[in-house]
């Protein structure tokens, strides 16, 4: 008797598939692409913020011995951009320029100093226009239009009611208004932007390896911009560094390093340093925003009123689609009936903004969860009960119609309420000490991509040969969240195999179905459902094999991974004997395995851009956040975190914690020290010392807790876990400082200058009301 | 102008002729061909570069090539023995002390350094001894909890 039982890794905590070649120096990133004979490539940036371009200059840096090829603007008259509505960027500035840092011109010589010394040789020549550094300067009455199809420098105006805001906010018992402010922050992801772009000049064809998250929108732009045919193009992703968003759109890097192949007839590999990487930005936008909440005395909502200002950059973007979140995901985290959204998405002359971890959420939710707290704390009422009383019962449809299909969020309350003692502890703590709470979620993929072509959502294939190793072919680009490691896992739960039998072939456009890419956290939701569709797919080939061999049913096949038996009396074949048999037919085996979205989940059309927000799953977080004021210093020290987040079921716990953990953290950054910083358009901040990123000296123990509310259409019910948790913990530390010292802070980042100002300030007062005192004595 | 290194890396004797002016981090990615010690930063800012000098965790990128002089130089493709990864390296692969991994192979240098000179670490040593890497995916919580895993390892004889 075979006691056999199938694989099983579905909840288990798995290390990562591509870990142990991290770990050991021989994961490849792009810049780790260096071979004998390579150009080296270098950007020529603006050093103007705004002007028309008169003449570039690039004799002196031709003449420079070992200078093999430089271009310009003048060599590339297309336009790139990620949304088909708003392509209107150059690689390289033509006509004008629109930020400090745009690249103007770019070199490719025999080595990186030569190509330093010809970047120092070029002159740019324009005719200065007024630059607009802020949101105000933008909408000025007599602000100049920094593109001439953007009038009054709108990249988009957003405004919706739904409901009766009016209405609502009479039947509130307390209605209180705040004003935000979010700097602007950047992704700094630990590796800065490379390309190696490789050009076969006798066959016309283009190679390019890119630190990107989105392969395929990378090979569409060359295509654009090389006016090549795609067929000639090869995209390959290699180990990336991390994105958080700033590659999920094609950056001029990978075009420009594509140019100067082209134009050498070689091989250029662009490695752009740190300052250059924060220039290249895609970050989250500078976000001012005035909110108005209306709530009864049973801690109900009534009604919501925002406006929200962005402050996009010089280029479009993400921009439409930032602006809109901003709005749609006001939406499917509470009930809300009365709501109106006004969202003004501005251009400015500074490096353009995008798609940051959490895109359009993180400074909405702050400023909601703030004030709801502000107004609970005004009511008298628990800033838990506050949030109790307005769930959301799925399955539902949000006003603006947004599916809801899964709600772990009361489950994720009680998981911190629960584990923070905060019944027992909340204003309860020593002086400076306190305990802040909010909630966040978040999207599990767009329902609608970007480009729509009609093709399934996700796609994956699986090649089955003689040698009985199962290869996953996907496109999903695995940027360290784990995505590789999840696909491996998702087919193995289906065939019942252990890991070690399967790989997973990724990232080469010439070897694997296309993918729309890494973004949305759209990943182990749309690629994880195409891998199972795939695995059953493969099982189904199996399975019939097996029961020809065996002379028995398909149905009475049993599949216990490694064995197929007809009957628990049966011996069975071993996989390796199912694999012989199931060749005979066609040889090797290759199944597809497909997802699409459902038409209900697309979001709806009651204002324009209503699909932005469209989700087949929700992610729920909630957080406590303990901290400690130092009164005399201002610094703030977040002592612990509590997160619970609902990701449907973990597929894999520790990449969920993982990436729970990362983040809270990178939100704790965002909240306390990360800021971009301008002088008159010059990025201050453009090193790691002064964008301030939390060290592990400054950050806390962050406890998960993993709520389960199995989605009904996720893969084996999961949803997202890889930014839902960042948004809460802005609000649950500006709350948590409140509770502690009892000023409420709508500015963000939180720095020790800030808290020490408002302290200084009211000791001033308060020594006032002293002497004050002592002199009426 | 340039001189004759003469120094040990990973273990082997090696002799090269090195610019005055190149890094020590230039030299192990371009000349040697050690890509696993990475560039993260314009210089001395993240620790993504760091390598041991004779046991000591240094920033490759403000390290002179010609500096090691007879030195002792590893990297993160010199640990682990037969094949078999380091007691840091399971670390940090098995507790997920790496999501992307560029900032790994520094993070696990500065790590084995630590462990070399204080093989019972508390949470404040690591925080202390890991106080100069920056890594932007983990939070850090699971880079600590790879840290005292490693040395539970490294105590029941697996080197650092």
């Amino acid at each position: 008797m075979n006691e056999m039982v199938p694989a099983h890794t579905i909840g288990a905590y798995v290390p990562m598939v591509d870990g142990p070649d991290k770990v050991s120096g021989r994961a490849k990133y792009t810049a780790d692409l260096i071979a004998p004979g390579m150009l080296a490539g270098r950007i020529y940036r603006s050093p103007y913020a705004h002007g028309e371009i008169i003449r570039v200059d690039t004799s002196a840096a031709l003449a420079l011995p070992g200078v093999k090829a430089i271009v310009t603007g003048a060599d590339c008259d297309k336009t790139f951009g990620v949304l088909p509505i708003a392509r209107s960027e150059h690689p390289l500035a033509r006509d004008k320029v629109r930020y400090r840092g745009e690249p103007v011109a770019a070199v490719a010589a025999v080595d990186d100093a030569t190509a330093k010394k010809a970047v120092s040789l070029i002159r740019l020549e324009v005719r200065k226009l007024p630059a607009l550094y802020t949101c105000r300067q933008a909408m000025a009455p007599d602000a100049g239009d920094i593109h001439a199809h953007r009038t009054h420098n709108i990249e988009r105006d957003v405004l919706f009611e739904l409901g009766n805001v009016e209405a609502g906010f009479a039947e509130a018992d307390l209605v209180r208004e705040g004003s935000y402010n979010c700097a602007e922050v950047c992704q700094n992801q630990m590796e800065m932007h490379a390309a190696v772009a490789d050009y076969d000049a006798e066959r016309d064809r283009m190679t390019v390896h890119a630190s990107t998250q989105v392969p395929y929108y990378v090979h569409l732009m060359l295509a654009q911009i090389l006016d090549m045919d795609m067929s000639r193009i090869r995209v390959i992703k290699p180990h990336v560094g991390g994105g958080f968003g700033c590659r999920t759109e094609t950056l001029n890097v990978e075009l420009i390093a594509a140019l100067l192949a082209r134009r050498t007839g070689g091989c250029v590999r662009m490695v752009i340093n740190r300052e250059e990487t924060f220039i290249t930005h895609r970050g989250r936008p500078e976000t001012d925003i005035r909110l108005k909440l209306g709530m009864r005395r049973d801690g109900r909502i009534t009604a919501v009123e925002c406006e929200c200002h962005q402050r996009g950059g010089a280029h479009s973007g993400y921009g439409v689609v930032t602006i809109l979140y901003a709005g749609s995901m006001l939406y499917a985290i509470y009930d809300l009936h009365n709501v109106k959204y006004l969202g003004k998405r501005l251009m400015t002359n500074t490096p353009p903004c995008g798609a940051f971890r959490g895109h359009g959420t993180v400074d909405i939710r702050f400023a909601f969860e703030s004030l709801l707290d502000q107004i609970a704390d005004e009511l008298g009422l628990d800033p838990i009960a506050v949030r109790r009383a307005n769930y959301l019962t799925a399955p539902t449809f949000t006003d603006n119609d947004l599916m809801v299909s899964s709600y772990g969020l009361p489950e994720c309350v009680d998981w911190v309420e629960r584990e923070s003692c905060w019944r027992t502890r909340r204003g309860k703590l020593p002086k400076g000490k306190g305990l802040g709470f909010a909630c966040s979620h978040y999207i599990s993929g767009a329902s609608k991509p970007v480009n729509w072509t009609g093709e399934p959502h996700a796609t994956v294939k699986i090649k089955l040969d003689f040698d009985g190793s199962i290869v996953v072919l996907s496109g999903a680009a695995d940027i360290g969240q784990g995505s590789s490691t999840i696909l491996v896992q998702t087919v193995g739960e289906v065939l019942g195999l252990d890991l070690s039998r399967i790989r997973v072939v990724t990232g080469d456009s010439e070897l694997v179905p296309k993918d729309n890419g890494s973004y949305s956290s759209r990943v182990t939701f749309m690629v994880g459902n195409a891998a199972i569709d795939a695995a059953r797919n493969l099982r189904q080939v199996l399975v019939t094999a097996a029961a020809r061999k065996l002379e028995a049913k398909p149905e009475e096949i049993e599949c216990l991974g490694e064995l197929y038996r007809a009957g628990a009396q049966d011996r069975g074949l071993t996989f390796n004997e199912v694999v012989t048999e199931a060749l005979k037919d066609n040889g090797t085996i290759t199944v597809t395995g497909n997802y699409s979205t459902i038409p209900e989940s697309h979001g709806g059309k009651k204002y324009r851009g209503a699909a932005i927000g469209g989700t087949m799953g929700y992610s729920y977080s909630a957080q406590v956040v303990e901290v400690s004021v130092d009164e005399e210093t201002g610094v703030v020290n977040v002592d612990k975190v509590w997160v619970a987040h609902d990701c449907g079921k973990a597929l894999n716990r520790l990449t969920v914690e993982g990436q729970v953990q990362g983040s809270v953290w990178m939100g704790m950054g965002q909240a306390m020290s990360e800021e971009t910083a301008y002088h008159e358009g010059l990025l201050v901040t453009g090193n790691m010392l002064d964008y301030r990123v939390p060290t592990i000296q400054d950050s806390p123990p962050i406890e998960v807790g993993i709520i389960e509310s199995n989605d009904p259409h996720g893969p084996f019910g999961a949803k997202e876990a890889g930014e839902g948790s960042l948004a809460a913990f802005l609000p649950a530390l500006t709350n948590a400082i409140a509770d502690a010292i009892g000023v409420r802070f709508n500015d963000l980042p939180v720095t020790p200058d800030r808290v020490f100002a408002v302290l200084e300030k009211r000791r001033r007062a308060g020594n006032g009301r002293r002497r004050e005192a002592s002199r009426d004595a | 102008m340039a001189r004759i290194l003469e120094f040990t890396l990973n273990g082997r004797q090696r002799v090269d002729a090195v610019a005055d002016n190149l890094l020590l981090l230039d030299y192990l990615r371009e000349v040697v061909g050690l890509t696993g010690t990475k560039t993260g930063c314009d210089g001395g800012e993240c620790g993504a570069c760091t390598v041991l000098v004779d046991d000591c965790p240094r920033l490759s990128c403000l390290t002179l090539a010609a500096s090691v002089q007879k030195r002792r130089v590893e990297t993160v493709e010199g640990l682990g023995a037969d094949g078999r990864l380091s007691a840091v390296q399971r670390g940090f692969h098995e507790k997920l002390g790496s999501q992307c991994g560029y900032c790994t192979p520094g993070f696990i240098m500065a790590s084995v350094g630590l462990l070399r000179r204080n093989p019972h670490p508390s949470d404040d040593d690591i925080r202390q001894g890991l106080g100069s890497n920056i890594c932007r995916c983990t939070g850090y919580v699971k880079i600590i909890e790879a840290v005292k895993f490693a040395a539970t390892l490294n105590q029941a004889g697996v080197a650092p």
